[in-house]
């Protein structure tokens, strides 16, 4: 028996991005998403949340919130900058004007902005892109994280919804690690809560990437009351261990 | 059960009054002018001393109820001054047929108008299916006072599916815009992102012009984390509260309301 030549087999190009995708949804990527908890610190003093299932019911609803609102947004950034008929940044910034609409509570705007600003220092660097020196040019204080994140996956070569799934991942994932430090839960059942997540997180994935190409004022608009007022709270707190 | 009911109110020629230039109910929409009943809310507006009019909205049947489809528009010309209330508590019922019930309000204030509307909580009772939207625009100058609760429903009930949609526009850009999605279906909604298990939820959107470009240091209106001042991105504060029953967040609405009206006459920046 004679074994067939060896051929150098290419990726597709979805195959292609997925390491892009790896690296951006990595909670290892520099864009200091680790010093913040995506609330969960001012939920566990003020609502008492202790356990597993109080921390998969607080991801359930952040996901259904923020993740959804954030996958959408991410989509909407990485299309306007993928797509041939896409806008270029000129999107970008009515993107982050109806984000900005989205956040009611200053503590988030300011920290959606601060982790924004952080991830485009990171993605120019891992992923030069002529487009995030324009965009970093056109938003000095730093573009809305979706936004940003939006516009380094695709300069790191992934579609909409490979930056919906990233935003909705990372979403979750920040607060889940943060569980670990705040409570001492055991990491192995706090991924097991991740992994049943799982579904929900690839549906909002695949929902985010069809509004790829929605009007930005028809993008999602889900809140959560409680973690604005907390976010409002936990920032005039002189003791804490995340920054949000 | 459809309907469409309209209300415009104009400045009067000598800009004296605020007159009501169209008001069509469509049942269960019945709009009444009334008196004044009761302080105003937002004493800087000085409402008392201001031309305007009121106007109160009823609700000629029980709902809305699942398959019906109510359409409200309502436009306030240039300088001219509106309070809407409505009479009671709106009760949002499933239909015979399980079908989905939908209340869609339109908004238009002109330059310099102003728009009180102080709605009764609606309450999601159990096996509604139901959807609001609310869609305001306000042209340069104008003032808003909207108030929204939502009680997730009645006494000793699980609550019903419910949606509700609030976009605020100045101009064509977009001030404020949330959706509250809450009920069977939804993920985590009772969960501590989103309402920790509270029955009762609301917010109070004050939109005036004079607070452009002011840095607002908003104070906590009180010191247990159920009610926020929110300054929003732009000329505007947003009070949000949640309790365990209505009476407590209406309560918590009008402190938040009262702490807000505290510091502005100072200035606030």
């Amino acid at each position: 028996m004679t074994l067939p030549e060896t051929t150098q087999l290419s990726p597709t190009s979805e195959q292609a991005s997925l390491s892009g995708l790896l690296l951006l949804a990595s909670g290892r990527f520099p864009a200091g998403g680790h010093a913040h908890s995506g609330g969960l610190e001012a939920v566990v003093t003020v609502e008492g949340v202790r356990d597993i299932p109080g921390l998969e019911a607080f991801l359930r609803g952040r996901t259904a919130t923020t993740g959804v609102v954030t996958a959408a947004f991410a989509a909407a950034a990485c299309a306007a900058l993928t797509d041939p008929a896409g806008c270029g940044v000129a999107m970008l910034g009515e993107l982050d004007h109806e984000l900005d609409a989205r956040l009611p509570a200053p503590a988030l705007r300011t920290v959606s902005r601060r982790l924004g600003r952080q991830m485009l220092r990171a993605g120019r660097v891992v992923w030069p892109h002529a487009r995030l020196d324009e965009l970093a040019d056109a938003m000095p204080h730093g573009p809305h994280q979706p936004v940003a994140l939006g516009a380094v996956a695709a300069a790191a070569g992934l579609g909409a919804h490979g930056a919906a799934l990233a935003a909705v991942h990372e979403s979750v994932a920040g607060p889940a690690t943060a569980a670990v430090r705040l409570l001492g839960l055991d990491p192995f059942a706090v991924h097991a809560v991740l992994a049943r997540l799982g579904p929900s997180l690839d549906a909002i994935a695949v929902e985010g990437a069809a509004h790829a190409r929605t009007a930005p004022a028809g993008l999602p608009a889900r809140g959560a009351p409680l973690l604005d007022i907390l976010a409002e709270h936990h920032a005039t707190w002189e003791v804490r261990l995340f920054a949000s | 059960m459809r309907a469409a009911a309209h209300l415009t109110v104009a400045l009067a020629g000598d800009g004296a009054r605020t007159r009501i230039t169209a008001l069509r109910s469509d049942p269960p929409l019945i709009l009444r002018p009334t008196n004044p009943a009761g302080p105003e809310p937002v004493a800087r507006w000085n409402l008392r001393e201001t031309p305007v009019v009121r106007v109160s909205l009823a609700a000629g049947a029980a709902g809305p109820v699942g398959g019906d489809d109510l359409r409200l528009s309502v436009e306030v010309g240039p300088g001219a001054a509106l309070v809407l209330r409505s009479v009671a508590a709106t009760l949002v019922l499933p239909g015979p047929h399980r079908q989905h019930s939908l209340s869609e309000t339109t908004v238009r204030v002109g330059a310099g108008g102003t728009f009180v509307w102080l709605p009764g909580p609606v309450i999601a009772a159990r096996g509604c299916h139901h959807r609001a939207i609310t869609h305001v625009t306000l042209e340069a100058g104008a003032r808003l006072l909207l108030r929204e609760e939502l009680l997730l429903g009645r006494h000793g009930e699980r609550p019903g599916a419910i949606r509700q949609r609030l976009r605020v526009c100045l101009g064509d850009r977009p001030l404020h815009d949330q959706e509250i999605a809450l009920g069977p279906g939804v993920e985590g909604w009772d969960g501590s992102a989103v309402t920790g298990g509270r029955r009762a939820l609301g917010s109070l959107l004050v939109v005036d012009p004079d607070w452009a470009g002011q840095p607002f240091g908003l104070p906590s209106p009180t010191a247990r984390a159920d009610t926020a001042l929110l300054s929003l991105s732009g000329p505007a504060v947003l009070v949000t509260a949640l309790a365990d029953d209505g009476l407590i967040l209406r309560q918590r609405l009008n402190t938040g309301l009262a702490a807000l009206e505290a510091c502005l006459p100072r200035g606030c920046a």
